[in-house]
This record gives structure tokens, sequence and C-alpha cells, in this order.
């Protein structure tokens, strides 16, 4: 095709989405419903992803010893849960240890007196972080099941930040596959109105369509002006998403700045918006190609 | 039946037959059997008359050359194209030899009479400098140069048939397929559009006309078939029109 030919689509298409004004709108616009939501659920995604990333590098399953376990105990339990496959790492942290970092997060006011003497009534503790974050609740058990080992139980107590990770994970599927059937109707329904758009430019120009057949006009050269139409439909759509998403997102970004609580809850997409930009105008225009495609087939047959 | 005349033209041009129908039906799905094996012979720049009753197959039999339908059976060629078995995308190609005109015009109203000319030309992507010189030379070849930046609704209707006839030549195809050309028209205004189609024919290119007027049948002597109830009825070189209505 010629540089000439393609211009000549280009502004036969364009002309006709001025000309189909409000149907041109309504299509215009269920794209960006469409569009608009799918962002939403991207960048949910992305944020429960990131909080499921940091919750995971928090978790670790905290093991507390009985208070008659002597050294020699306390060695034999540490090999015993460091030679768990599953096991990164794990730390002592002896009673003293925990009184000191009770007493820094309460206040030393609230702890005087027990610092002396055999008055700490913490026990001794491990610290485990574990390789893989779905596999605390299995290490936890596998700990716990020591205690039948021994003829004296040397575990008090394994905890665990039990919930959180599921609940996480959990969140994170549904907001997928909710999502995923969300976007799935709304790019249909957008699909069926340009579909129905472009049908009333066809319409419109039924007779220039039959006079380009009888001269001999070829199919896609008939064809061209409508994909654009499409094309251009689904390309404003979606340019008008990015920019509510983005605009949208970065006022939520700096309320959450603003808000100390909220500072570490929203994650900073930087270079991602040209990512998550480019897949929705990618998206929006062959949303557009595909409702122009559905309406011109049956035209152009004979 | 061949005349003198008919096979002095043969001589001088050639005899290369540009329509060529063998046993052609078309049953359409309905039931009707509009053409019910028709073998006809059109040669290089014949100028023939398609007569008979309304509904007796003429359409029919004008749509299959231009390939707005197909036949049920047999075969037709077209310049050289077996069009009975042509491929989808090979339609627009033969398309390209073939110009219609029909009884109402079909003109895009919004456009000018250029712009009406020259849209054959752009459809078949043919180059803007090409199109500017060959619109105007058809538009003066019509008559109508000086009217070339009026829209159809501003011209009378002799005038838009003449349009049509420019957009129908505009590609220099190889037949006219004229459907009932003068049938809007008075009689004066018809005579005009016939020396023109005459005017056309005389430089080569063949023309198939279907019509209902008696009178240009009978004063224009030309090849006449005749077809009815789907058959054709009589092939007469320099031919009357031979009904009465």
């Amino acid at each position: 095709m010629s540089f000439r030919t393609l211009l000549r689509h280009l502004r036969e298409g364009a002309k006709s989405v001025i000309r189909n004004g409000w149907m041109s709108l309504a299509s215009i616009t269920s794209i960006i419903v469409s569009l608009f939501i799918l962002g939403v659920f991207i960048l949910l995604v992305m944020n429960v992803n990131a909080l499921a990333d940091k919750a995971d590098s928090n978790v670790q399953v905290n093991t507390y010893l009985n208070l008659n376990v002597d050294e020699e105990m306390r060695e034999t339990v540490r090999q015993e849960i460091e030679s768990m496959p599953e096991v990164k790492s794990i730390k002592f942290v002896s009673k003293d240890d925990g009184l000191k970092e009770l007493e820094e997060t309460l206040g030393s006011e609230w702890l005087e007196g027990y610092s002396e003497g055999d008055r700490n009534p913490l026990p001794d503790a491990f610290e485990i972080s574990v390789i893989e974050p779905t596999t605390v609740p299995f290490v936890a058990d596998k700990i716990s099941a020591l205690n039948e080992k021994y003829p004296v139980e040397p575990i008090l107590r394994v905890k665990y930040g039990e919930g959180t990770v599921e609940t996480l994970f959990k969140i994170t599927r549904t907001v997928r596959n909710i999502g995923f059937i969300f976007v799935a109707g709304l790019a249909l329904m957008s699909m069926f109105l340009i579909s129905n758009t472009i049908r009333v430019t066809i319409l419109a120009r039924r007779r220039e369509i039959g006079i380009m057949k009888l001269v001999g006009a070829t199919n896609s050269f008939i064809r061209w002006p409508f994909f654009v139409e499409g094309a251009l439909l689904g390309f404003f759509g979606s340019i008008i998403t990015v920019g509510l998403l983005f605009a949208g997102y970065q006022r939520l970004f700096a309320a959450a700045q603003a808000d100390m609580t909220l500072a570490q809850s929203l994650i900073p997409l930087g270079d991602l918006w040209l990512l998550l930009g480019g897949i929705i105008i990618a998206l929006g225009m062959a949303i557009g190609i595909w409702g122009s495609t559905m309406s011109i087939r049956k035209f152009l047959k004979v | 039946m061949e005349t003198v005349e008919s096979i002095k033209a043969n001589y001088v041009l050639g005899s290369d037959e540009v329509i060529e129908m063998q046993d052609v039906w078309k049953t359409y799905p309905n039931g009707a059997h509009a053409l019910q094996g028709v073998s006809v012979k059109i040669n290089r720049n014949e100028f023939v008359y398609v007569v008979g009753p309304s509904g007796a197959g003429k359409s029919t039999f004008m749509k299959l050359i231009y390939r707005e339908e197909v036949p049920t059976k047999g075969q037709i060629s077209v310049n050289g194209f077996n069009i009975g078995k042509l491929k989808q995308r090979k339609i627009p190609y033969v398309r390209r030899n073939i110009g219609v005109i029909f009884q109402d015009y079909r003109l895009l109203p919004k456009l000018t009479a250029y712009e009406n000319v020259a849209f054959a030309m752009e459809a078949i992507e043919a180059p803007p400098k090409l199109i500017k010189k060959r619109v105007m030379e058809v538009l003066d070849l019509v008559g109508l140069k000086a009217k070339a930046h009026r829209q159809p609704s501003q011209l009378s209707g002799g005038e838009q048939q003449r349009i049509a006839i420019a957009r129908a030549i505009v590609n220099n195809p190889a037949v006219i397929i004229a459907d009932e050309p003068t049938g809007n028209l008075d009689p004066e205004t018809s005579w005009g559009i016939m020396q023109l189609l005459d005017e056309i024919n005389f430089r080569g290119t063949t023309i198939v006309m279907a019509t209902h007027n008696k009178e240009i049948v009978n004063t224009m002597r030309k090849r006449v078939l005749a077809i009815e109830r789907g058959q054709i009825v009589r092939d007469q070189q320099r031919g009357e029109y031979g009904y009465e209505f």
C-alpha cells in the first residue's frame, strides 16, 4: 500500500469517527470504563503483591523454650531446627535480650524491677526465618513436634504470624480472578459497542461500498478505513484511561505520603507507567480493531 | 444470422469473444429458474441490446457478467477471466475490466461530478496525477467539463447519467454493462445518452445494454438478444425490438 493510500484510509477513518459523533462517544466511553477498571485491578494487584512481599520478609517463626531447658538441650534443639531444609536462619534471643527489646518498645518504667536477678519472666527464644514463606505453618508444626522426641518437653510455644500470609495470598488471588472476569465482560461489551458504531458507518456508506466494489476496489482497500475507525476509537479511549489512572494514582499516592500510617502502603510506579500505559493502549486498539472486523466481515462477501 | 457489416467489423477488429457463456443456468434459492441453459458469445467492440419482458432473466444475465451473481451451472468468461470459478480475492481485478451503468445512476450525492468520477480511480489506487488528467478527459467526452464541480442534485437526470457513464469508462474497461440506462429519462435526453454510448462503442468498448425502449432499438440498429423465460429466444444482427410494449 502506498503512503498516499494509507493517508486516505486514515483520513476516511477519522472522518467517520467525527461523523458518528454520539456513537463514537459511546464506544470511547465504554472502552474507558472497561480499561479503567482493568487498570485499577492491575494497580491493586501490583500493590497487594508488593504488600505480600513485604509481609513475607517479616514472617518468621518464634520458638519459646521452656524455663527448665539447659544449655545442652538448647543447643540440641537449635541444631535440630537448623537442619530442617526449609529453614534459612536461626537466631537465639536470650530472656535478657527479650526483655531489652520489650523495654525498647514499651519504655523501661513499665518493666522496672523485672531485670533484677531471677525476676525476668520471659523465656529464651529462637527467631527462625524460612526460605519459602508459604512453608511457615509447616515448619512451625515440625518444631512443635520436637516436644515428642525428648523426655522433657523443650518447647513452650511456637508462634508465627498465623493467618496474615494466607490471607494476603488469598486476597491477591481473588483480586486477580474477579478482575479478570470483570475486565473480560467489559471488554466484550466495548467490542460490541464499537462493532455497532462501525456498523452504522457501514450502513451509511453502503452505497459508496457498493460502487467501490463495482469499479473493482479490493476488499482490503474497502476494509482499511473501518479498521482505522475502530483503532482510533480504541486509541482515544485508552489514552484517556491512562491519563485518568495516572492522575488518580498520583493523587492517591501523594495523599498516602502525607498520612504517616499509609506512607508505606502504596508503591511508586515510576517507569512501570510506560509498561502499564502501553498495555492499556494496545488492548484498547485491539478491542477497537476486533470490533470493526466483526461488523465488516459479512458486508464484504460477494 | 450474420450481416455483411458484422463480418467486416470482425475482420477489422479481430473476432475474439469478450464475453462467452456456455450452458449457463441460474436458480435462485427460492427455486426460481432465472436462466436456463444460456449460451452466447459477444465479440470485442460489439453493441448488444438485451430485450425481453420484465422478469424474463435480463437482469440476471447482466449481473452474471459483472459477477454480482454466480451461475448455478455453466461457464462464463469475461475478457479472458473464467468468472464462474474465480477466487473471491480476484473478483476486484475482473471488475476493473467492466463498467456498469444503472437506471438510477447510483452517484454519491455528497460528492461533486468530478469527485464521483475520480472516486472510481481512487478505489483502484490509480496515481493522483493520472486521476486528474483522466477524469477531466472523460468529463469532456460526456460533455460535462463545465459542470465538474456541481453535485448530482444540481444536475439534470441526463447529466447525472452522463456522470455515471464517465465513471463507468474512466478506468478503460473492455465492456460496459448498461442496465436500462435510459429508463428514467425523457426521449430527447435518452437520445443524447445513446449517442454517447454509440461514441464510446465506436472507440472500442463492448456495450451490453438491457432496455425496454422500442424506439431506440428499432432506430439505432444493433445486435439484439431476446430473453424469455430464462432462455435466449432470438439473436439477431441489426435486430428489432420485437415487442409491442
